[in-house]
């Protein structure tokens, strides 16, 4: 009987020819993550060598990857505490894949981990956050976990009792209609199979509309598999895997690849027709309460947020800001832009977008978490609507329990802020090219220029730096 | 015995269990003082001792969804709460089962608040109405981790034996 992506990965990682679903095995971990929550990672990674004798070292220092997303920079004392504490455990330890808060190669584990060609094909990844799901993106088998559990991936260098999942085929076909995007699948598969119709299982994706997506797109997928309970979400790696790992992350030595069987057994097909697809809205509290942006047309948003690991990356704030170009964002609308990763920042300075966005009249901050989880940034007062490019819309996830969050893609966002009200962004026009305006900007741009190209070098040394440091880091 | 203190739908996730603004306190002593805070009045039946340890929460399908983080847990195991749902979502049930926190998979519960429970046997008996309902067993691998009472006693055992 053949085997899917996940059993085929499983089966290696311990060293077996096969393995059947419901197995339980315990794989040797290839990479094992975390954010500020390492902290509590330590703690109980401590509390198992306790009055053992034994000294606490970590398996492998080179497979332990942390990135500070959550709270950067801290918001609180205590989260620079946590923060100060994991810099002592990281030098102590010797782990190399540690990015602190940083313009040069700072940003969300999940953008991190992927262009810094840590995560490669065939490969067990385990993080201690549930959108570890994402790296399935570039065919590893990859899930979240919690802190103890991490602690025991510290020590021993596998991850114990694991079930092996069943799968769920998802084949998607068709060419994606103009301002539909991967987010748009991944919502109306989330809304057709329920927030647990996926729990303890893997979803696997195909179809000529995978194939041709880029490797920012699958990763838009994969990370959402969670929110429909999955284990994790995988994409089987090909050609575009093989070029996003060369060109964007910078792998040398690419692994074998190998996808599915042809005879894998699984325990359900969901078919797609992407080109019948239209912009979806996730309505709150659950990210299953889908439904076509029709529906939720004329509802008015006080607060638009486009980033987080989901829709934070370079085509996103590109379609953004090819919307917002020469608009305006609506006064009722505070706009919060939250780039993925600073290499995304400062590509999206570098193309244009970040000026863009703020003479919409959006604040760009910092690359992180930020306002995705509701606990630094960009809080909700009572009564508040935001529409978000994030992945949740739980009962008080952006700060108050008395608020509401819509997600949606970046195209739908960014024409919702022009707005003020959730829009289709199918309907919006671009902005007239007047000569009148257009003239006077030549006025007010022309001393500008003169100071760009004197601070375009300084730019690219950086961007450059920052892919020296991310090649440094993958050794 | 415990008595019903809370009775929940489906989906609750952990930002309702634990909301996400708390996440920079993390030492299981410390995060039993957030358990369900936007819930001001339970929460302060927690804080004002008014709930008995060895109490129940009763909830529908996918209890814990959303954050890996294992807050959502251990601030019930502070307060000595045992759960009981129609099932559990993945990372939520394997941190209850790493950091003790007593947990009850039964499809088919019903019980109100206030209603007397009783685990016997396999079985949740709804003592206030006379019925029974079936516990579905956790996998084998996942009880020896309970029986070894938590995942740092089990994975120290490791440790002392040489298994890496
Ligand atoms: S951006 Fe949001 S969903 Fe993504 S890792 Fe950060 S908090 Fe989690």
């Amino acid at each position: 009987m053949g085997m899917t992506m996940v059993q085929k990965i499983l089966a290696r990682a311990v060293g077996q020819a096969s393995v059947k679903v419901n197995d339980v095995v315990e794989p040797k971990v290839s990479l094992a993550m975390s954010h500020e929550n390492g902290a509590l990672v330590i703690n109980q990674f401590n509390e198992i060598y306790k009055d053992t004798g034994i000294e606490a070292r970590v398996w492998d220092p080179s497979k332990i990857a942390i990135i500070f997303d959550h709270r950067v920079p801290a918001e609180s004392s205590k989260t620079a505490g946590n923060q100060k504490k994991i810099r002592e455990f990281v030098a102590k330890q010797g782990i190399t894949k540690f990015h602190d808060i940083r313009g040069d190669e700072g940003g969300i584990c999940h953008q991190i981990l992927p262009e810094s060609g840590y995560d490669l094909p065939g490969q067990v990844i385990v993080g201690t956050d549930s959108h570890t799901t994402s790296h399935g993106a570039l065919g590893a088998f990859s899930f979240g976990i919690g802190a103890t559990e991490m602690a025991a991936v510290w020590a021993l260098g596998k991850i114990l009792n694991v079930e092996v999942p069943g799968t769920i085929k998802v084949v998607v076909n068709g060419t994606l209609p103009k301002y539909v995007e991967p987010k748009d699948i991944i919502l109306h598969l989330i809304g057709k199979l329920s927030a647990e119709g996926a729990n303890f299982k893997v979803i696997e994706f195909h179809g000529e509309t995978i194939k041709k997506m880029s490797t920012s797109g699958r990763l838009v997928l994969c990370n959402m598999t969670v929110e429909a309970g999955a284990t994790g979400g995988i994409v089987p790696p090909d050609a575009e895997t093989v070029r996003y790992l060369k060109t964007e992350a910078g792998v040398k030595n690419i692994p074998e690849l190998f996808g599915p069987d042809a005879d894998a057994v699984y325990e359900q097909v969901v078919e797609i027709d992407a080109s019948k697809l239209e912009p979806q809205i996730a309505f709150p509290h659950t990210v299953d309460n889908v439904k076509p942006v029709g529906a939720a047309k004329g509802i008015k948003v006080q607060q638009i947020v486009i980033g987080s690991c989901t829709n934070g990356r370079l085509d996103d704030l590109a379609i953004a800001a090819s919307i917002l170009k020469g608009k305006k964002v609506a006064r009722s609308v505070r706009m919060l832009v939250f780039p993925a990763s600073t290499r995304i920042y400062q590509q999206a300075l570098k193309k244009g977008y970040v000026e863009t966005f703020m003479k919409a009249g959006a604040v760009v901050m910092n690359s992180g978490c930020g306002p995705c989880l509701g606990i630094h940034q960009g809080a909700l007062a009572d009564g508040d609507k935001a529409l978000a490019t994030t992945n949740r819309n739980f009962k008080g996830r952006m700060g108050n329990p008395n608020a509401e969050v819509y997600l949606s893609s970046a195209a739908t966002a960014a024409a919702s802020a022009i707005t003020g009200e959730i829009t289709d962004p199918r309907t919006v026009t671009p902005a007239p090219k007047t000569a009148k305006p257009k003239k006077a900007k030549v006025k007010i741009v022309k001393p500008k220029a003169k100071k760009k190209a004197v601070a375009k070098k300084p730019v690219k040394k950086s961007v450059k730096k920052a892919k020296k440091t991310a090649k440094k880091g993958r050794k | 015995m415990g008595k019903v203190v809370l009775k929940l739908g489906a989906d609750i996730s952990t930002d309702i269990i634990y909301p996400g603004r708390f996440m920079a306190t993390v030492l299981p002593t410390e995060t039993p003082q957030f358990a369900f805070v936007d819930d001001a009045a339970f929460n302060q039946k927690l804080k004002s001792k008014q709930i008995e340890p060895g109490s129940f929460i009763v909830a529908d399908k996918n209890f814990g969804c959303g954050s890996s983080r294992e807050q959502a847990a251990s601030c019930l195991v502070g307060w000595g709460l045992k759960v009981i749902a129609k099932n559990f979502s993945r990372i939520f049930l394997q941190n209850s089962i790493n950091v003790g926190l007593y947990m009850v998979i039964c499809p088919t519960i019903e019980a109100n608040e206030g209603d007397e429970l009783e685990i016997e046997g396999g079985q949740v008996v709804n003592k206030t109405s006379g019925k029974s309902f079936p516990i579905v067993p956790l996998p084998q691998a996942r009880q020896a981790i309970i029986d070894a009472g938590g995942l740092i006693p089990y994975t120290r055992k490791m440790v002392l034996a040489g298994k890496r």
